[in-house]
């Protein structure tokens, strides 16, 4: 039992004669990844809190399953474009690193065809088409995959007069696709001005982290940017961004909070403030004018698009 | 013009062969500049400033100018010649109140119906910490959204580097044309080469490997055409290379009047939504 106290990999398992004998094979704990905090978790209130840490409020990375089961409600989520899986339009290879073995391996090794997920769903009764980036594969870097499935949920979102709601995470953009990758960012772009043209909002979160080309395109375009709690969102990374001018940036740089500050997004939630956020924003673009005019609105002051504007 | 050739080739004349040497070209010091083609390929120049919100970039420069007597707005990145002009303008890393400025003067050319003509050559967006706090990544997004929907013909010419999304916050365009020894990649040799390897010494690899010459990106498709360079490279005969450039734009601004406004926007939509290659 001793080790568990060491500093270590993030997640620890407990040795086996330690386990309730109730217990399946995971582990019951787990370690706060903060440097500073490392308390130690009880992971099943750790995901009641939807792995954020009850002490010091970090807010763990999710993967996009985990993602989308604390966002929408349960079972509404209809996954599209599931096989998409990435080409090797370079034959990328450097240094004895092929793309296309990387990419086996990282299906291999987490069983993911690609770094978006996305999908329909409801949320507290509310229509929208999702996309989630994982940042476990490769992270989440924006290849041709990503931007096809960015472009066709928001042509979905389009044809069905629902939201557009994207949940980004992003190393930036995909290098082994090289050329293609950058010109993802104006394919998206380019979608995502269609949906404006007819009026169907993008909801754009940003979540640790949110880098590079992601953040320079679509993703940074939402009619609402809602920014995660403590989330590193910007361009350049502070890694690089330390290389090159030699200094050392403030802790708090780049942070959602500092976003905020200097006026690039809207919002800055905790995680259990999300989902009622988003059902909040959900509702007032249903009760405008042009979406979903047939719904009856809850306080009966909503007009139809037919009599003009409310 | 002589270039004191810093660039390793195998010899003045020789065409090059590896894209590493492409990249030693595209960044060769005596190469022409977006203010070298406003003189040389344009008349009438006169330069617009700032962003009206912050600052004037003087990482991107434009203004209004005249294309054999029609007028035009020129909006391009702007390197330096030497190492005091070199600091003013970053070396052509262009920060949030470029993208503005850029984007303040291409709603001056929708509003007045002229096309816009946009030189690419940066070697990446500009990587601190005032960049960061003043939005880069919103400002190239902006930019982007923007071009894919302006009323006006977009003609993109790379006359360098084209590095990273600081490229492409002035290359969404109807028209993407290269000069034959211009590069145009998702991150400057070294910065992929520090992504993929932590090792940005291995510039030369990552150039290889991510195909980024214009016969590359022609075949492609990415591009739409590329511009024939004088013979050892542009910075050898600075005007050869301005009259090449002159004589395309002339071309296809030509091809694009004939082309209703609601056309072209959608054909500039097709043609990027159609990039990618994928399984499914």
């Amino acid at each position: 039992m001793r080790n568990l106290f060491r500093k270590g990999p993030a997640y620890v398992t407990v040795p086996a004669q330690a386990r309730a004998p109730a217990q399946t094979g995971d582990s019951l704990w787990v370690r706060c990844e903060n440097e500073r905090c490392r308390e130690l978790l009880y992971v099943r209130e750790f995901e009641n809190n939807l792995n954020v840490c009850h002490k010091c409020e970090h807010h763990a990375r999710l993967s996009a399953r985990e993602r989308v089961a604390q966002l929408v409600d349960e079972d509404s989520f209809v996954e599209h474009d599931k096989d998409l899986a990435p080409a090797d339009p370079l034959d990328f290879v450097a240094a004895g690193e092929a793309y296309r073995h990387k990419v086996e391996e990282t299906f291999e090794r987490t069983g993911k065809r690609e770094a978006a997920v996305c999908g329909t769903a409801v949320l507290d009764g509310l229509p929208l088409e999702l996309v989630v980036l994982d940042f476990a594969f490769m992270g989440a870097s924006m290849g041709s995959v990503v931007g096809e499935k960015i472009v066709r949920a928001a042509d979905r979102a389009r044809a069905a007069g629902s939201v557009l709601l994207t949940v980004n995470a992003s190393g930036g953009a995909r290098m082994h696709e090289g050329i293609f990758s950058l010109m993802q960012m104006a394919k998206t772009v380019t979608a995502l001005a269609q949906l404006g043209a007819a009026r169907v909002p993008h909801i754009s979160v940003l979540v640790d982290p949110t880098l590079g080309g992601v953040t320079a395109s679509y993703a940074g375009v939402g009619d609402v940017i809602v920014a995660e709690r403590g989330a590193l969102v910007g361009f350049a990374g502070p890694r690089v961004i330390e290389q090159i001018t030699k200094q050392k940036l403030p802790p708090d740089a780049q942070r959602a909070a500092f976003l905020l500050e200097h006026g690039m997004v809207d919002l800055v939630v905790q995680r259990r403030e999300l989902r009622p956020t988003l059902v909040r924003l959900l509702r007032l673009y249903a009760a405008m004018s042009r979406l979903h005019v047939e719904r009856p609105a809850g306080n009966g002051v909503v007009r139809d698009a037919s009599t003009g504007p409310a | 013009m002589s270039g004191n050739a810093r660039v390793v080739l195998k010899s003045a004349d020789a065409p090059p062969t590896t894209a590493w040497e492409r990249v030693q070209l595209a960044r060769h010091p005596q190469r022409p500049y977006t203010l070298d083609y406003l003189q040389l390929a344009f008349t009438d120049f006169v330069e617009l400033h700032g962003d009206r919100l912050f600052a004037d970039d003087a990482a991107i420069v434009g203004g209004l100018a005249s294309l054999t007597g029609r007028t035009v707005m020129v909006i391009g990145h702007q390197k330096g010649r030497d190492t005091r002009e070199n600091i003013l303008r970053r070396f052509g890393m262009a920060r949030p109140e470029g993208y503005r400025k850029a984007l303040r003067l291409m709603r001056q050319a929708e509003k007045f119906g002229m096309p816009i003509v946009t030189l690419i050559d940066i070697p990446g967006a500009d990587p601190s910490l005032p960049a960061e706090e003043r939005g880069q990544a919103f400002a190239i997004a902006e930019n982007l959204l923007a071009m894919t929907e302006l009323k006006v013909p977009i003609v993109s010419v790379v006359i360098g580097e084209g590095g990273s999304g600081g490229a492409l916050a002035l290359g969404v365009a109807d028209r993407v044309l290269m000069m034959a020894n211009a590069i145009y990649s998702v991150a400057s040799p070294e910065a992929a080469a520090s992504i993929l390897w932590k090792d940005g010494g291995r510039g030369a690899e990552a150039a290889e490997a991510m195909k980024i010459t214009a016969p590359d990106l022609l075949r492609f498709g990415v591009i739409d055409g590329i511009i024939p360079e004088p013979d050892g490279g542009a910075h050898t005969d600075h005007a050869a290379a301005a009259q090449a450039v002159r004589d395309v734009l002339v071309e296809q601004l030509a091809v694009l009047d004939q082309c209703e406004i609601a056309d072209l926007i959608e054909q500039r939509a097709a043609r990027y939504r159609g990039i990618g290659v994928f399984r499914s």
